[in-house]
């Protein structure tokens, strides 16, 4: 009996938590939904076309993302957590920077956002004829961004742990971060810009902000006399930061 | 059907070769520099399962939901006939004939970002440090306020075609002026809301919103000017919260004052 309901309650709860998963994605779709209609409605006027498909590629949207944010909590983010404090909290330098290196990166490589905006990317780049339009050239575009994306995340984090351990106070960053990826802007190939710009808002999502904010405030939380809601939360803003000056760099050797 | 299911094989191996690496790096240092073994493996195999098939389906699902909605839109909203009321554009076309493309980018902003759960906890811890000074709703106004202006004028940017670092360089310089101003507590706060707002659901639409209006608009050129919405929906937020947080600053400030005299 007992051994019964010790495997039937995590059932339940996983489903009432993949309930909860799928109502967030229900509400961040609704306000679009609604704004579509009203438009559609009161000031186009005109059919709209694919409905079907497209409604059933909501479905697909809101179960998938639901089902992938379940098993980050699952599978992932539990480990994840646990392993940051514990980098943060005792063992070297050296591999605490490693870890945070690889962290960075790897979350970045999954996050759904990135490998939609990289291939949509691709293939506006060989419409506009920057680059060859067969499916390899594409793809090792698409492929050469994220991980250009990817190596900016990993590095942001080590310097944002060094950051957090010598106490240097994150507006410093910021600025000369902004300083540095309007200089790179004068250089830059006009084609890459936009993209470049962009990727900075799309890092930080699904995957890559709460394992690498567990890792900023179980730093700062380790150390004394530090605030960790402030030191977390360093590490995202500036882990949005680099990859504008990556990526651009990124178009000046793939464009040039 | 049979295409779907082909379609579905070959996204579910990309999105193990996405999600791999995750796994690789937590088992490989768990084990080797921790030396410690997983804790609930099952578990851990179940939920990577979930994340595959899960990513698969949303891939899917972006293709043939996300991206298409927010072309549509952008044709539609940018069309000679709906713009103009004539099967073809003028040659030079004022920017104020796309009124309702900017009001479409605003409240499209607006409402991704109002609902957004990052968001909302993001708004609630602000205010439980402040103490309640910083209104966990009137953040989130502040914030959705910001996306809005921002998408807006991306949008605006795109019909007129005007270089967008400008945008972006006046944006930051504002930000860094706010910067020195603004009470402390608030800026890494202030920050992070510019990475919060693009979530995963937004980001491939208001992208393909903007590829859409470049392709119809005339003149315009997709890989020139059809990325950067993202990046203003980044930027913006941050000055908006920042001004909220110094307009309640000397609005206090404003209040003692008063006291003073009294």
């Amino acid at each position: 009996m007992r051994q019964r309901s010790e495997l039937v309650l995590p059932v339940v709860m996983l489903t009432k938590r993949f309930g909860a998963i799928l109502r967030d994605a229900v509400r961040d779709l609704a306000p679009i939904i609604l704004v579509i209609f009203v438009f559609q409605v009161g000031v186009l006027r005109q059919p709209f076309p694919q409905l079907f498909e497209i409604l059933s590629g909501l479905v697909l949207v809101i179960v998938g993302l639901g089902l992938f944010v379940l098993g980050l909590e699952m599978g992932l983010f539990p480990i994840g957590e646990v392993m940051a404090e514990a980098f943060a909290r005792k063992g070297s330098l050296f591999w605490l920077l490693v870890f945070g290196f690889g962290l960075g990166f790897c979350t970045t490589i999954a996050e759904p956002a990135l490998i939609a905006i990289t291939k949509e990317a691709a293939r506006t780049a060989a419409q506009g004829n920057h680059i060859p339009a067969d499916a390899q050239s594409l793809d090792s575009y698409a492929t050469g961004l994220r991980f250009t994306v990817a190596l900016s995340v990993g590095l942001a984090v080590v310097v944002g742990i060094i950051r957090i351990l010598r106490g240097w106070p994150v507006q410093y960053f910021i600025i000369g971060g902004y300083v540095a990826v309007m200089l790179i802007t004068l250089f830059a190939p006009r084609e890459i810009v936009a993209v470049a710009y962009d990727s900075g808002g799309v890092t930080t999502s699904t995957v890559t902000v709460p394992l690498v904010t567990a890792l900023g405030v179980g730093l700062a939380s380790s150390i004394r006399q530090r605030n960790p809601l402030l030191d977390g939360f360093g590490l995202i803003a500036f882990a949005s930061l680099t990859p504008m000056a990556f990526v651009m760099v990124y178009g000046m050797l793939v464009f040039d | 059907m049979s295409e779907f299911e082909f379609d579905f094989g070959t996204v579910l191996l990309d999105t193990v070769q996405d999600v791999l690496p995750v796994l690789v790096l937590l088992v490989v240092f768990q084990v080797a520099v921790l030396r410690k073994p997983i804790p609930d493996l099952k578990r851990v195999v179940v939920g990577f399962v979930c994340v595959l098939v899960g990513l698969a389906l949303f891939l899917g699902g972006l293709e043939k939901a996300l991206f298409p909605v927010g072309r549509i839109m952008a044709e539609q909203l940018s069309s000679p006939e709906f713009v103009f009321g004539t099967p073809q554009a003028p040659d030079d076309p004022s920017w104020w004939s796309y009124g309702w493309v900017y009001l479409f980018g605003a409240l499209i902003g607006f409402g991704t970002t109002i609902a957004e759960p990052a968001l909302i906890a993001v708004a609630h811890k602000a205010s439980r440090v402040s103490r309640g000074a910083y209104r966990e709703w009137t953040l989130r106004v502040a914030v959705a306020t910001g996306v809005a202006l921002g998408i807006a004028i991306g949008t605006f940017r795109i019909v007129t075609g005007t270089p967008l670092h400008l945008y972006i360089i006046a944006g930051y310089v504002i930000v860094i002026v706010q910067t020195v101003f603004a009470p402390k507590l608030i800026v890494p706060l202030a920050y992070d809301t510019g990475g919060v707002t693009t979530s995963t659901v937004t980001v491939p639409l208001v992208a393909a919103l903007g590829l859409g209006l470049s392709s119809t608009i005339p003149g315009r050129d997709p890989s020139l000017d059809g990325f950067g919405l993202i990046a203003f929906a980044s930027v913006f937020p941050i000055i908006t919260v920042l001004g909220y947080a110094q307009l309640v600053q000397w609005w206090t400030a404003r209040r003692v004052g008063h006291a003073k005299e009294d």
